[in-house]
């Protein structure tokens, strides 16, 4: 595309993309509105309900009743695992921030459009913004989780301390999956319609409630090896490893969690930058 | 209203230009902008959509709207330019392609500086506090922390809703909202200003006050733009006037030349509504 030379010097062409450096300079400069911006939404959230922010704890503990009854309780998905109620405890908040970060992060243009046709900022701050929200939204149920896991005999160790970088880098994988589809689903309105249906196939694959191990035992190699290399059910091992025994991991989850983490937050960051100019037309 | 009404600005601010060496702070080239439409006519529902897919027919909902159809103009620094026309004339459409936040289909906006919309209400939440509020809304605008405690006291003198800025703000009546949304929009000065509507809201008090204010934010900005159906408001604060219609530019030219030819097209009959000046001018 050529583009026109200015009228006259000092005259700048009106929501022209800016170049990378500068788009990120000035996306770093909006970091406090996207602050401001994720906690106001995410309490928002549960405003107007009689019971408000104690939903923040109530949700995820409901989530791991329900999970627990169907399939401890009544399809024993539980075979081969030590202490499956951890181990789905764990799948489920862990997992469930990654689809929540894909299926917010298709509706973070498209959710905001008000915003975007009156003010001007880098758009990338929307994407990052709900991905925030679900990472806040972890962490509360993080509070669910640890009474669970220490209740049901794991001990307290400095492992749990590898739950940090874990999130970290399943946060910036989640962030790139926010990225993509902020701008696939600005393109393609049904995108909100698809997706729910392919967070719970890639759920049913990511063994969030078996055990891979065990589902893997006596079939192709292969099958095992695209399994291993799911992000879904490479941040969930790394989370295991952090808080449960028995679930040891080697250095290439590692690897594996810190490739997808960082090749998928370039190449989202790149695209979505790319498309930077049309998301005003929506 | 305020002293000395549509003149052009104090020429111990503004030294007064010749029209050869004005510099220009906008200039619009040939735009075209358009709309898609996805859905809305859509008829037969599920089973003629379905039926579309299977025979690879168009779908005939994706359709798209000219809003505005080949502008031209220049602006520059020290005018204020008021657009008049009917709904759906394009005056708002044409507003944020000034504003850099809808790309044209075709022809190029060029701007000095930043345009920005005055207008805040899509940052800001309900069910939070008006404090929690001037905070989020001056975030979204682009202000910094610091800017923002140092402008906090003035921007809620200015609103003037008293200790109801510790209420959420859907307590508020919708004059007091919009007081507080127009204190926010208002606290900074972009090059280029953007009004649409701002001044049909709040009670007469404040009306009064916020047109002294746009008068103040006009003789910062360099450039403003208005977009009202109050053709008295467009006489006053307005130093030119572009007439659209149907997307296309009718008339373009001095304030009052241009309102008058408005109103014997559209308002005939109905000058009586006119106020007092408007009549003694012509």
């Amino acid at each position: 595309m050529t583009l026109p030379e200015a009228p006259a010097p000092g005259l700048q062409r009106a929501g022209a993309r800016l170049p990378i450096d500068e788009y990120s300079r000035r996306l770093w400069q909006r970091r406090w509105f996207v602050v401001a911006y994720s906690s106001a939404s995410n309490s928002v959230g549960y405003e107007g309900n009689f019971l408000g922010q104690a939903w923040q704890l109530l949700t995820p503990l409901f989530n791991i009743l329900v999970y627990y009854l169907i399939f401890g309780l009544l399809l024993h998905t539980n075979q081969g695992v030590q202490n499956y109620i951890a181990y789905l405890s764990i799948g489920v908040f862990v997992f469930g921030f990654s689809t929540s970060a894909l299926i917010t992060g298709a509706r973070s243009i498209t959710g905001n459009l008000g915003l975007v046709r009156t003010l001007q900022f880098p758009r990338a701050v929307l994407p990052i913004s709900t991905t925030l929200v679900a990472l806040v939204r972890l962490v509360y149920s993080l509070a669910v989780l640890f009474p669970i896991v220490v209740i049901s005999g794991e001990p307290v160790t400095w492992h749990w301390l590898e739950l940090v970088p874990a999130l970290a880098l399943q946060s910036l994988f989640c962030l790139g999956l926010a990225f993509i589809v902020a701008r696939l689903g600005a393109r393609i309105p049904d995108m909100t319609e698809i997706l729910p249906f392919f967070a719970r196939l890639w759920m049913y694959t990511s063994g969030v409630m078996y055990s891979v191990a065990v589902f893997t035992h006596g079939r192709p190699g292969w099958i095992t090896n695209i399994l291993t290399l799911n992000p879904g059910y490479v941040y969930l091992q790394l989370a295991r490893n952090a808080l449960l025994t028995g679930n040891p991991i080697t250095i290439n989850t590692w690897l594996i969690a810190i490739g997808w983490a960082f090749g998928l937050l370039a190449v989202s960051y790149l695209y979505f930058w790319r498309g930077e100019e049309e998301y005003g037309n929506v | 209203m305020s002293d000395q009404p549509g003149q052009s600005p104090d020429p111990g601010e503004l030294p007064t230009v010749e029209p050869e060496t004005r510099e220009q702070t906008v200039v619009v080239d040939d735009v075209h902008l358009t709309y898609r439409i996805i859905g809305g006519s859509r008829r037969g529902g599920a089973p003629a959509a379905f039926r579309r897919i299977v025979l690879r027919e168009a779908a005939p909902g994706q359709r798209s709207v000219l809003a505005v159809r080949g502008v031209s103009f220049s602006a520059y620094r020290g005018e204020a330019i008021g657009l008049i026309g009917p709904n759906g004339s394009g005056k708002s459409t044409l507003l944020r392609a000034v504003a850099g936040l809808m790309a044209p289909s075709q022809g190029v906006v060029w701007t000095r500086g930043q345009a920005s919309l005055l207008g805040v209400s899509a940052a800001m939440m309900g069910a939070m506090s008006g404090e929690q509020n001037i905070t989020l809304g001056c975030l979204a605008i682009g202000m910094t922390p610091a800017e923002i405690a140092e402008q906090y006291d003035s921007i809620c003198d200015f609103a003037g809703i008293g200790d109801f800025v510790h209420m959420p703000m859907n307590t508020y009546s919708s004059g007091m909202g919009a007081r507080l949304r127009f204190a926010i929009a208002a606290a900074r000065t972009p090059d280029i200003l953007l009004i649409d509507e701002a001044l049909a809201t709040g009670d007469a008090q404040f009306r009064r006050r916020s047109e002294k204010r746009i008068l103040e934010l006009r003789e910062q900005a360099g450039t403003v733009f208005l977009v009202s159906h109050g053709l008295a408001i467009i006489r006053e604060s307005c130093t030119r006037a572009i007439w659209l219609e149907a997307g296309k530019i009718v008339l373009d030219g001095d304030a009052n030349a241009v309102v008058d030819a408005y109103e014997d097209r559209h308002d005939r009959g109905s000058r009586t509504a006119a106020p007092a000046k408007t009549q003694a001018r012509s």
